[in-house]
Parts: C-alpha cells; sequence; structure tokens
C-alpha cells in the first residue's frame, strides 16, 4: 500500500500550530527558528535553528515539533540543528511582534544588538542609549533597564517609569 | 554562500552541485587525519573553558546579591554551557572515537582538561566574579570575532553563534567593572584586591604553543599571542574608567591549564559536576 506522503505546505501550516514553550502567544515559525522543510526519501527532514546557544526550551520545542506532527500523521521525521546562518531577532514576524507586545513583552527593536565594548562605554560615559524601548502596558517610552538578562535568555528586565509594570524587552542579537 | 534561486540559468545546476557535494564533505579539517589530534585539543581548550567558567558561574545560581544579579548569572552560565555543546560536540566528532560532549565533559579527569586557569578559581566574591567575566570576556569577544573568519566552517558557524550572545556578556561585565570600581571605597578596595588576584593567570590566555600554531597554520584560528594588543588596550581603558590600576607585577606567572596542568579547584569542580555520572552511569532524565 502506498501513502500519499504530506505536501510541505501543510507541513508548514502544522508548525505554525505549535506554540513556543515558553511565549505560548507565539508559535515556532513566528519565531523565525524553522528554517527548512524538506524530504530526504519518505523522511520528513525539518531544520530548526536554535535561539539562543543554551537555550533549554530547544529540547521541549523539538518534543513539541515531534508530537505535533505525529498526530497529523506523519511517521517518520527527521529534525536537524542549524547553526549558520544565526539565528536574528529580525526573522521574527510583525504579526508575532503585536502578539508579544499584547502578551506583555515588549518585542525587538531592529538594529540594536549588544553593543561592542567601546560603544556602550560611549553610551554609558555621554548617558545615552541607542534604545528606547516602550512600555507594552501603557506605550510610555518613559522605560529604563532594570537589567540586561531576563527570565530567559532572549529578554532583558525593563521598568515603566510612568505606569510603573515591570515588563520583559525581548533583546536583539 | 548565495542560494542557487539567487543565480542566473547556466550557473544554477553547477552551484547545486558544489552545494551539495559541500554539506556531502561538510568541512575538510573534521576529517584531516594529520590535523585530528591538535585539532581535538585546540577544541577542547574552547569547551574546557566554557565549561568550567559556566559551571563557575552557576554557582551564584540562588545566591546572588540580587535577583536581577542572580538571573544574569544564570543566563550567562546557560550561554557559557551552550557553547561548550558545540565545541564539545565538534571536538567528539573530529576525534571520531564514539564519545560525545556528555562524555568529555563527564567522564574525563582532571588532567585531560584543557581550560584555562583563569576560569576554575573560585568564584570568590562578586568582584572576584565580575573582574574574571571582564577579563575573560574582553578575550572571549575578541576571539570569537576572529574565529568568524575562521578556515573551518563549523568553527566558523559556533563562533558567529557565540559571538552574539557574548557581545552581551562584554557590554555587561564592563559596565559592571566601571560602576563597581568607580563606586563606594569599598566597591573599589574590593574590585582593586580582585584585579590583583586574577593578573597573574591572565597571560596564559595569550600563550601561542605548538597546538596554537599547528591550527593557525591550518587558518583555523589565529595564534592566542595576535590577541595581547587588542586586549591590552580595552582592559587598560576600561580599568582607567573605573578608577582600577593596573597590576605592576607580571600576568604570565600562571599556567598550565590549556597542556592540562591544573590548580587543585579543578578536581574539585569535577567531584560536584561529574558526581552523577560517575556513580549512576548513563544516567539519563
Amino acid at each position: 500500500m502506498t501513502r500519499t506522503l504530506p505536501s510541505i505546505t501543510d507541513v508548514w501550516d502544522w508548525l505554525a500550530e505549535v506554540p513556543d514553550p515558553e511565549i505560548p502567544v507565539i508559535s515556532v515559525t513566528d519565531l523565525g527558528i524553522v528554517r527548512d522543510v524538506s524530504y530526504d526519501g519518505a523522511t520528513l527532514v525539518v531544520a530548526i535553528t536554535p535561539t539562543y546557544s543554551g537555550c533549554p526550551a530547544m529540547a521541549v520545542i523539538d518534543l513539541d515539533i515531534e508530537t505535533h506532527l505525529a498526530a497529523k500523521g506523519v511517521d517518520s521525521l527527521r529534525l536537524e540543528r542549524r547553526l549558520s546562518p544565526p539565528w536574528t531577532t529580525d526573522w521574527i514576524t510583525d504579526a508575532a511582534r503585536e502578539k508579544l507586545r499584547a502578551y506583555g513583552i515588549a518585542p525587538p527593536i531592529d538594529g540594536t544588538g549588544g553593543s561592542d565594548v567601546m560603544a556602550a562605554r560611549a553610551a554609558r560615559l555621554s548617558g545615552t542609549s541607542n534604545l528606547s524601548v516602550a512600555c507594552p502596558r501603557c506605550h510610555s517610552t518613559s522605560t529604563e533597564r532594570v537589567s540586561q538578562f531576563g527570565s530567559t535568555p532572549c529578554k532583558a528586565a525593563y521598568r515603566c517609569t510612568d505606569c510603573l509594570e515591570p515588563f520583559d524587552y525581548f533583546k536583539c542579537i | 554562500m548565495s542560494s542557487p534561486s539567487d543565480m542566473n540559468a547556466t550557473n544554477v545546476g553547477e552551484l547545486a552541485a558544489e552545494q551539495a557535494a559541500h554539506q556531502k564533505n561538510g568541512d575538510p579539517h573534521v576529517s584531516d587525519v594529520d590535523l585530528k589530534p591538535a585539532f581535538f585539543d585546540w577544541l577542547c581548550r574552547m569547551g574546557d573553558t566554557t565549561l568550567i567558567l559556566g559551571h563557575r558561574v552557576s554557582e551564584w545560581c540562588g545566591h546572588g546579591p540580587a535577583l536581577e544579579e542572580d538571573i544574569a548569572q544564570a543566563n550567562i552560565a546557560l550561554d557559557l554551557i551552550g557553547h561548550t555543546q558545540m565545541w564539545l560536540g565538534l571536538a567528539a566528532e573530529v576525534e571520531g572515537a564514539g564519545r560525545s560532549a556528555d562524555n568529555l565533559a563527564y567522564l574525563r579527569d582532571a588532567m585531560r582538561f584543557r581550560n584555562l586557569l583563569l576560569v576554575e578559581l573560585p568564584k570568590g566574591n562578586m568582584a572576584v566574579t565580575i573582574m574574571r567575566q571582564f577579563l575573560f570576556d574582553a578575550w572571549h569577544h575578541d576571539y570569537l570575532a576572529r574565529l568568524t573568519k575562521s578556515s573551518s566552517p563549523r568553527v566558523a558557524e559556533i563562533a558567529a553563534k557565540a559571538l552574539k550572545e557574548v557581545t552581551y556578556h562584554l557590554e555587561r561585565s564592563s559596565d559592571l567593572v566601571v560602576r563597581l570600581g568607580d563606586g563606594t571605597d569599598i566597591s573599589h578596595g574590593k574590585m582593586q584586591e580582585a584585579l590583583e588576584l586574577l593578573w597573574p593567570y591572565t597571560g596564559e590566555m595569550f600563550v601561542t604553543d605548538d597546538i596554537d600554531r599547528a591550527i593557525a597554520e591550518a587558518g583555523i584560528a589565529p595564534a592566542v599571542e595576535d590577541l595581547h594588543a587588542q586586549w591590552t588596550q580595552t582592559v587598560t581603558d576600561i580599568l582607567q574608567e573605573a578608577t582600577l590600576t593596573l597590576p605592576k607585577g607580571t600576568a604570565f606567572a600562571q599556567k598550565g591549564g590549556r597542556t592540562g596542568r591544573h590548580t587543585e579547584h579543578l578536581g574539585f569542580i569535577l567531584a560536584e559536576m561529574q558526581f552523577l555520572q560517575r556513580a549512576y552511569p548513563g544516567a539519563s532524565w
């Protein structure tokens, strides 16, 4: 008996239903970590790139993808880890950025990755920052960074000085 | 490399074939038998250094002086352990003896570890932890930046990934060195003391030996001595801003970690880190 393999388009649609375990309002495709879907013979190959290299959510993401695709009838699946090109927050879709904001996480502001040490020093000496992060609750831009490292590796901790809301900022890499 | 779809029709077939061949063969250095001993050792130097520092930094988890610091330390530890998985994973592949990154981390004895002595020193107080992180980050950042141009595509992709994270590490550690150095009399004094303690261990980051030379000759990495001038510049600038004084003694007094000669501290780290796999071989979640 031969079976028709699911189309690549269907697989992408199914992957769009797999939520990120840390931020369940966005999916793994919203996040831009699914880099490729293809067939190697009858085996479906899904290439995933890690967000941060030590992100403990990756193991859960692998498991969630396997479980979801198995439920859709995919019985031969290989997950591949792809490092290059390295993941960047630029790959987070526009729709996902709005979902993040509604969820209380300020989305990344493109082009504002970690500063090199001398640029950071210049910013420190002049008291300026290249970053103006709007509060996801009241939209005020009077916010301050509490810590460069927040609740997960991909986020920084911020505080709104107008409405006093503490919030996460999805920092750029 | 451009994807085939960017190319005009005549080139497509040729490029696709080239790309397929490249992917199949991967990285020529990985299967180079002559290079294997040096490449394996060099990858262990990278992976062991991030592993042991990651472990040291993780010791702050639940013990940080403020919640934000505690979380930041845990995040940095996580990044470093992530880098370790990539470096030791590649080391195991190069070795080709059926070992994995986990085997290398959990089942080697101290004399087989190739980490810098600087990273195995006890975490000390927050001043020692922050100062060590800064002295290391300034080296790590520049080294990774150079490694993104490695002749080994596998090394280059690991470096490109790690560099994005380490840029944040250096931004944070340099900022804290300034804040604490140029802080209160007490914080200034502790930072100067930490600097004096760690300084004799910093030279090891720049001592090129035969393994470094073999790796440099293969175009995989620059000789570490080439990193010294820029590091000295960064460290001098930041320490000056932090109102701290560059130690007068030699930076090259303590070395040997990269060839397996360690301080007494490494054994204690391994005793804790390796306990589970030693007591219950093969145990998993």
